[in-house]
């Protein structure tokens, strides 16, 4: 029954809402004025590149999607083209066989990108470090803008982290 | 493991090849049910296994790359990791042979996929929307996690092998745990292995949760999409109330557990049980009753059981294609002995099948998680690993599959590894199942498959 449904909605538990670290949106946002990278807007369109992950990443990266942490609430999407991406986000290590598909993907978008680590090996390598497969993090193949710790990071740290982004660009 | 005198009796050996590999001296094959098989290798190589058994090409392609060891004979010789433009993009890319004929064209995707998924190649030969033929080139996320897996404690090296294949950290924490009790000749207290099931179990229950529903939603099922990813969503919460972290990773560690299991965990993770069991029913219905969606998913990506068997496919994949085998009802897995674990089997190979094994698995691995919880013993959690010499093979069947894990350990560190994950002789079963059916319905039969990429790529 369709009053039923609303009924359970309207009394149910209202979603947490989320909000972004203050510090990191400081120094986000001190960044790209140093940067003087152009404002994205409120709505940001995501490329996600696996670049030697393990597949934990991409399992908390897709669980941002689900009833519970709703990313679209806030403006953000993630998009099947680099050409309509805003924010290009790597997962995994930088591996050799991934470098050059990376570089491209990049090189696909278009200008200003917001390039962002997420999880310990996009970071830095992780627990992969030193591996001659690896080059190290994502920051081996491109700058990286912001990082989002963590293996993987909970969903609720990936969206913090995209938030602190959000706010960045609007305050 | 018997040592094979002859390259007659290496090639003779009955039975389902799980996995070939090879270290210094050796070539190895694993046959069901956990037969091990050597030859020595001579001049750098060993005879072919893969013209009888096709699942050892991928095993010979990579026993090449990383270790440079040659399959004599084999009649597949692509590289199966070194295969890439170099960094300075000089090298040619590979090229993909195309069965002749008028309008036959390639479609590339990858190794960037549209979804949020890892890297991996896929080259489609189309005549118009029908698929002639399906090549997939891997390697694209090689780590070189073998190599770091080399040269440490077992204890130290339990990190790598809980990140060969993030979805199955559980199953391969726990494969890497026990062939390294079986070489070091421990065995883990009573507590431990049941707390280990639990976590095996919770881990196939978020996975074939986020699955089903991605099936579903691929076509076009939103509802059921949302509803599955709840409950996914569910257990990983409920594993990091049990045990600290939403996919369980470092939590089976070799000699029992990393740490028990936490206060309010066991009444979160059967909270988690009831909401799933809840609605089951209704969700398991749409499945039945929709034509739509049965239009997509009956008689789409079949693999026929001969070359299930062909292949020795394990897990939901094998299971759906007429294959009764699943590594927990191998004896002495611990401790399903006395669980009377059901291990549903369909015949028709399709999407469909898939799906019913897995959604006939969520309830299985409810009610064992349930049992697990209810008589969990007493006492330790885990024992610290002596430093001895031995050899071990350890298997947990994860979600997708059985994985295998082989050490060599001396004085305490490892000298020598592998692993094995189910998608390995899952991947060349892609390219079948793919074929003569329209481009459109590939996405729809990867994801009922959902092979790892990292498990293999190593």
């Amino acid at each position: 029954m369709v009053w039923q449904t609303l009924a359970r909605h309207f009394l149910g538990r209202r979603a947490a809402s989320r909000t972004a670290d203050p510090a990191a949106v400081a120094t986000l946002t001190a960044r790209l004025r140093d940067a003087g990278l152009a404002r994205l807007g409120r709505s940001l369109a995501i490329r996600h590149v696996a670049a030697g992950s393990c597949n934990g990443c991409e399992l908390e990266l897709r669980a941002t999607q689900n009833l519970v942490y709703d990313l679209t609430q806030y403006g953000l999407s993630f998009t099947p083209s680099p050409r309509h991406a805003d924010v290009l986000l790597i997962t995994g290590v930088a591996a050799r066989n991934m470098v050059e598909a990376v570089r491209q993907a990049r090189e696909a978008m278009p200008e200003p990108v917001f390039v962002i680590a997420v999880g310990d090996c996009a970071v830095d390598g992780g627990v992969f470090k030193g591996s001659p497969a690896v080059l190290g993090g994502a920051d081996a193949i491109l700058p990286v803008d912001l990082i989002v710790p963590g293996c993987p990071p909970s969903p609720t740290q990936i969206v913090e982290g995209l938030l602190a982004l959000l706010d960045a660009h609007g305050g | 493991m018997r040592i094979c005198a002859s390259a007659g009796e290496w090639l003779d050996h009955r039975g389902g090849l799980i996995a070939l590999w090879t270290d210094a001296e050796y070539a190895y094959a694993l046959y069901e049910p956990g037969e091990l098989v050597a030859i020595a290798l001579e001049g750098g190589g060993y005879p072919t296994l893969s013209a009888r058994r096709p699942g050892a090409a991928w095993f010979e392609r990579l026993a090449h790359d990383v270790n440079g060891h040659t399959a004599h004979g084999a009649a597949d010789t692509r590289p199966a990791i070194e295969q890439f433009r170099a960094a300075d993009g000089k090298a040619a890319w590979p090229e993909f042979p195309m069965p002749a004929g008028e309008g036959v064209h390639q479609v590339a995707v990858g190794p960037v996929h549209a979804a949020i998924i890892e890297p991996g190649h896929f080259r489609f030969s189309v005549l118009g929307e029908r698929v002639l033929k399906l090549e997939t080139r891997l390697g694209y996320s090689h780590k070189g996690t073998l190599g770091l897996i080399r040269g440490k404690s077992a204890r130290l090296a339990a990190r790598y092998a809980a990140r060969i294949s993030g979805d199955a950290t559980v199953a391969h924490g726990l494969a890497f745990a026990q062939a390294a009790e079986a070489a070091l000749g421990i065995e883990v207290p009573a507590r431990a292995a049941a707390l280990r099931a639990v976590c095996g179990e919770l881990e196939r229950l978020a996975n074939h949760a986020g699955d089903i529903g991605g099936i579903a939603g691929d076509a076009g099922f939103a509802f059921l999409q949302a509803r599955f990813a709840w409950h996914r969503e569910a257990f990983c919460e409920a594993a990091k109330a049990a045990f600290g972290h939403r996919l369980m990773m470092d939590v089976v560690i070799p000699g029992g557990l990393a740490g028990d299991i936490n206060t309010g965990g066991a009444v979160a993770i059967l909270t988690a049980l009831n909401g799933l069991e809840a609605e089951y029913p209704s969700l398991t219905r749409v499945f039945e009753d929709y034509a739509s969606l049965q239009d997509r998913l009956v008689g789409t990506g079949t693999i026929a059981p001969g070359l299930a068997a062909a292949f020795a496919a394990g897990g939901f994949v094998g299971r759906a294609s007429g294959r009764r085998v699943d590594a927990r009802v191998t004896p002495g897995y611990a401790p399903y002995i006395g669980l009377d674990l059901r291990v549903p089997v369909e015949t028709d190979g399709d999407i469909a099948a898939r799906v019913r094994v897995r959604l006939a698995e969520l309830a299985e691995s409810a009610r064992l998680i349930r049992l697990l919880l209810h008589y969990l013993p007493e006492g330790h959690i885990a024992i610290a690993p002596p430093s001895g010499t031995g050899t071990g093979l350890g298997v947990a069947e994860s979600f997708r599959g059985p994985v295998w894990h082989w050490l060599k350990i001396d004085s305490g560190t490892i000298v020598d590894a592998f692993a094995a994950d189910a998608s390995a002789l899952h991947w060349p079963l892609l390219e079948h199942a793919a074929l003569n059916g329209i481009l459109a319905d590939f996405p729809l039969i990867n994801k009922s498959m959902n092979s790892s990429y990292s498990g293999v790529d190593l």
